[in-house]
């Protein structure tokens, strides 16, 4: 394909979309298709066929709508009505949008559709993933084609810097200085890696956008490799994630067959190729220098930092790692210039960020929203509030990051603020807890997570966290005495000051927030021998 | 996923030899694949047996303590054969946090320990660190497929049409 066979195909889709009296959006992203997506969505295909109107009236499936506990969600673009919790026999109804489904409709001036802001998650829910077209016609590799004829790859990184987008894996590095980090590594061959490795109990944001809107990826990761000169790319995508995969692959295949990837992309001398690493289950490969190991086919486990991938990564050459969601974030960045992405959010964190919502919330599923906006608004607007109970706290980071309870509902969610709270931003899930959780158990819960997923290498975190597992478990069946708190607060000094790899240096973040802000909690366990959230067994005989 | 119960050689010439040797070809027989050839063998096989190991240690020319080391590393790859029908209970922290330590209980009473395969070969359980289908709390994975918001009755319930005691 050519850049004007590009733009034609554009528009031509473009009009033909617009030429249909009605457009059905299903959702088919993995929480919906467990809910009968599927069944849905071809019910609804069979009464279109049966009333014979094929050219007016289209269903497609899309990636995730957000609003994962009322699926199936379907969207009907003539009447803009959004249903949930559909069944196949519903499909006439919808088609003519009749009033009886009035109990299935969803509110779409809900606070959770209008406190959002869709960038990453902008052809989520709009697009099907499974077909190139569509993601064209929505102004798709119109970023890629800019960049390749009208600016130098110096100009796309410069974009990506003035943009102000840190790293969404977590740990929030500027990524516009990392692309400078490989672009100046002088070189015949660099590689430019996406970090699909989604590894943090509770978050689902990569899989969505992976299995809503892939192109997207591909197209933030080819313009990353024109900016940084690389011409070979790999997606590391968790095992787990199989219809990720599968949409990854057909994603690939489409795009390779019209040249927006492989070589001579869009008739330019600019070539990228993208292959697939499918992960195998080892959270520990989240880390960049582990999931270079395992993309060369070793065992994930993390070496010792600098030299930084930028400099020697994937097979010793410079290497540009990213996760998913910052390379989704690339094509608006070009598109609408890195000027309109600083603009919002704060000082300090630009952009939007995506955030899995689980745990004891009334709306879970799938959200993106400005930085800067507070918890409160995250929770209780967008999230609907706790049902039947009360705020206790909130888990951002999965096993590296901590508990925030209500007293910060009102402080904003941003890299820095996280973290003056003693939690991490991390890569966006969101679990809410209600009274019913006991906290020493939680912290035990990502305590066992770590130990399981130690790699071994280093001995601070094989036998830190067997140790402090070992601690916590025993609190929360009443068998711990005042000296194992102080031995507790020691060994996370130990592991966070000398662990090899982020994974044993953050291990006792859930440990350190939840004793900052639940001692009482702790101390009930070792001192009263009882559990104030009523969620730990203790039994009435103890041996300490 | 196919089942390999009653596979104990890897030497017979079936398809499946075929289909590896295609899948190794494709990446040229390099080390560096050993990833995407030990998912293939396990797609094709259910399991990865000593044998089929040492076979891959041959073909991609790699020492079989390298090959023994990376498959046994990952959670994904099994050594042991599965049995007929799987369940998978997810422990991410949104199931956990809804009530998924009822499921494997549920589990571990009427079939096998996590991790393990029922004495008579027909159901296996294990456990995943989040599935991410958080949304769907407590989510397991019967056979591929998700259920969602499972209780133990619904367990229950599938258990007995395996009737599973």
């Amino acid at each position: 394909m050519t850049i004007e066979e590009l733009h034609e195909l554009e528009g031509k889709e473009q009009a033909r979309q617009s030429s249909l009296k009605n457009r059905i959006y299903c959702c088919t992203a993995a929480g919906c298709l467990s809910c009968g997506a599927e069944g849905v969505r071809r019910a609804i295909g069979d009464e279109i066929e049966k009333r014979g109107n094929g050219t007016q009236v289209e269903v497609c499936g899309t990636g995730c709508m957000g609003l994962c506990s009322r699926g199936p969600l379907v969207l009907s673009s003539s009447t803009g009505k959004l249903y949930g919790g559909l069944t196949a026999s519903d499909a006439p109804a919808v088609l003519d949008g009749s009033p009886g489904l009035a109990e299935h409709e969803i509110d779409r001036n809900d606070p959770f559709f209008t406190k959002q802001q869709r960038i990453v998650l902008a052809g989520s829910g709009r697009v099907d993933p499974e077909k190139l077209a569509d993601y064209i016609a929505a102004g798709g590799y119109r970023a890629l084609s800019q960049a390749l004829t009208e600016m130098k790859p110096a100009d796309v990184v410069k974009e990506v810097t003035t943009s102000g987008l840190r790293g969404r894996g977590g740990a929030g590095y500027p990524t516009g200085l990392k692309w400078e980090l490989v672009a100046k590594q002088v070189g015949p061959t660099k590689y430019v890696v996406c970090n699909a490795d989604e590894g943090d109990p509770g978050a689902f944001m990569d899989r969505s956008v992976l299995e809503g809107d892939p192109h997207r990826v591909l197209e933030g990761m080819a313009l990353a490799g024109y900016a940084v000169g690389a011409q070979q790319g790999y997606i590391y995508v968790r095992g787990e994630y199989g219809l990720a995969i599968q949409r990854l692959q057909n994603a690939i295949k489409q795009a390779e067959r019209e040249h927006l990837l492989g070589g001579r992309i869009l008739d330019t001398g600019f070539q990228f190729r993208i292959d697939l690493r499918i992960g195998a289950g080892a959270f520990v490969c989240g880390e960049e220098t582990a999931l270079i190991a395992s993309i060369e086919g070793k065992r994930g486990q993390p070496r010792q930092r600098p030299p930084y991938p930028p400099e020697s990564g994937l097979w010793n050459a410079p290497t540009l790692i990213n996760n998913v969601e910052t390379f989704a974030n690339i094509p608006a960045i070009i598109n609408e210039g890195g000027e309109w992405y600083a603009a919002i959010g704060t000082a300090k964190s630009k952009g939007t960020k995506v955030f899995a919502l689980a745990g004891h919330i009334k709306n879970t599923g799938l959200i993106e929203v400005p930085m800067g906006t507070t918890l409160r608004t995250i929770l209780f607007d967008i999230g609907g509030g706790i049902p039947n109970g009360h705020f206790k706290a909130a888990q951002t980071g999965g096993p590296s990051g901590g508990c925030i309870p209500e007293q910060f509902l009102d402080s904003p969610v941003d890299y820095e603020s996280l973290a003056a709270i003693g939690s991490i931003m991390g890569s966006g899930g969101l679990i809410v807890m209600d009274e019913s959780s006991c906290m020493v158990d939680v912290a035990r819960f990502f305590m066992e997570f770590c130990m399981d997923e130690s790699c071994g290498k280093c001995i601070p975190c094989r036998a830190g966290t067997v140790e402090m597992h070992d601690i916590l478990h025993r609190m929360t069946r009443g068998e711990a005495g005042e000296h194992d708190l102080t031995m507790l607060e020691e060994l996370a000094d130990l592991l966070r000051d000398t662990s090899l790899c982020g994974l044993g240096q953050t291990a006792p973040n859930p440990v350190m927030s939840t004793l900052r802000y639940f001692r009482g909690e702790y101390e009930a366990h070792i001192r009263e021998r009882r559990c104030p959230a009523g969620h730990c067994a203790i039994t009435a005989e103890v041996t300490a | 996923m196919p089942t390999a119960t009653n596979e104990k050689t890897v030497t017979a010439k079936d398809n499946r030899q075929k289909l590896l040797e295609r899948a190794m070809s494709r990446h040229q027989y390099a080390g560096s694949a050993l990833i995407e050839v030990l998912h293939t063998a396990q797609e094709l096989f259910g399991y990865l047996s000593p044998e089929l190991l040492s076979t891959i240690a041959h073909k991609l020319r790699l020492p079989p303590s390298r090959v023994l080391g990376v498959a046994s590393f990952y959670h994904f790859f099994s050594l042991k054969p599965k049995g007929e029908h799987t369940f998978v209970v997810c422990l991410g922290t949104a199931c956990y946090v809804a009530g998924a330590l009822g499921l494997v209980e549920t589990l571990e009473r009427r079939c096998c320990k996590a991790g393990a395969t029922s004495a008579d070969g027909r159901v296996s359980f294990e456990t995943a660190r989040c599935i991410g289908s958080c949304g769907l709390a407590p989510a397991v994975i019967y056979d591929g497929t998700i259920l969602a918001r499972a209780t133990p009755e619904k367990i229950g319930r599938e258990l007995d049409q395996l009737s599973v005691k």
